[in-house]
């Protein structure tokens, strides 16, 4: 079991990263529900986010902060609905926020500087 | 002795709430890795992407895209109000948070849903 300093800073992790999240995923609906407008093409999102330092800090940013935030919150459920803990629950979900964090920073440079 | 909450504790908009931020989170972390790995076809050039898109062109999907901005929504205010609760200087569930949430969720819903139709 965690102990409750790693606990205490596992929270403050989560609250740190939804804080990031809380902005950043506004802007995301923002940009969403502009983009949908007509339909969604490769060629109208990329004319925007090419080149863009905008898009690729407001993208690097969500990509990281969900990379702490989604295992955080994907451990909490493991343990309190599944009864998951110990140290296969905290590599599970390592490997999670390795795998969004390397698909996220490749997205963002597909879209931003490729 | 473990006590288990019967309905009586869960009948109530502070559970509701938690319930829905506790789905919503599932749904998106679910959703998140394949909408990631979508948008890094882009890395083998427009067309790659172009193609998943128009694959994507229909309506299931775009009902699927429109519950996943919604379950964002809603899981972004049941956040901050998660926020308000432990960092903000009052003390309570924030039940006005709650149909604060509620009501942004219906408004980007709709938003979207107008800008996918128009």
């Amino acid at each position: 079991m965690t102990s409750p300093v790693t606990q205490a800073k596992l929270w403050f992790w989560q609250r740190a990263s939804a804080m990031v999240l809380a902005v950043g995923v506004l802007a995301h609906l923002a940009v969403m529900i502009y983009a949908v407008r007509g339909g969604l093409s490769a060629a109208e999102i990329l004319g925007r986010t090419h080149g863009s330092r905008w898009f690729g800090t407001l993208y690097t940013l969500l990509v990281l902060a969900c990379a702490v935030h989604v295992p955080l919150g994907l451990v909490t459920i493991a343990q309190e609905w599944l009864g998951w803990r110990g140290p296969r629950v905290t590599i599970g979900a390592g490997f999670f926020a390795i795998v969004i964090a390397i698909l996220g920073l490749r997205a963002v440079y597909g879209v931003v500087a490729a | 002795m473990t006590r288990r909450n019967d309905f009586r504790a869960r009948n109530h908009p502070a559970y509701w709430a938690f319930f829905v931020h506790r789905v919503s989170g599932l749904a998106l972390a679910a959703f998140l890795p394949l909408h990631l790995w979508v948008m890094g076809l882009a890395i083998h050039g427009e067309a790659a992407l172009d193609g998943f898109l128009r694959f994507t062109d229909q309506a299931l999907f775009k009902f699927g895209e429109w519950g996943m901005v919604v379950l964002l929504a809603l899981h972004l205010m049941g956040g901050v109000r998660i926020l308000l609760i432990e960092f903000g200087p009052w003390s309570g569930l924030r039940k006005n948070w709650i149909a604060g949430a509620l009501g942004f969720g219906i408004a980007a819903g709709l938003a979207f849903a107008l800008a996918l139709i128009s």
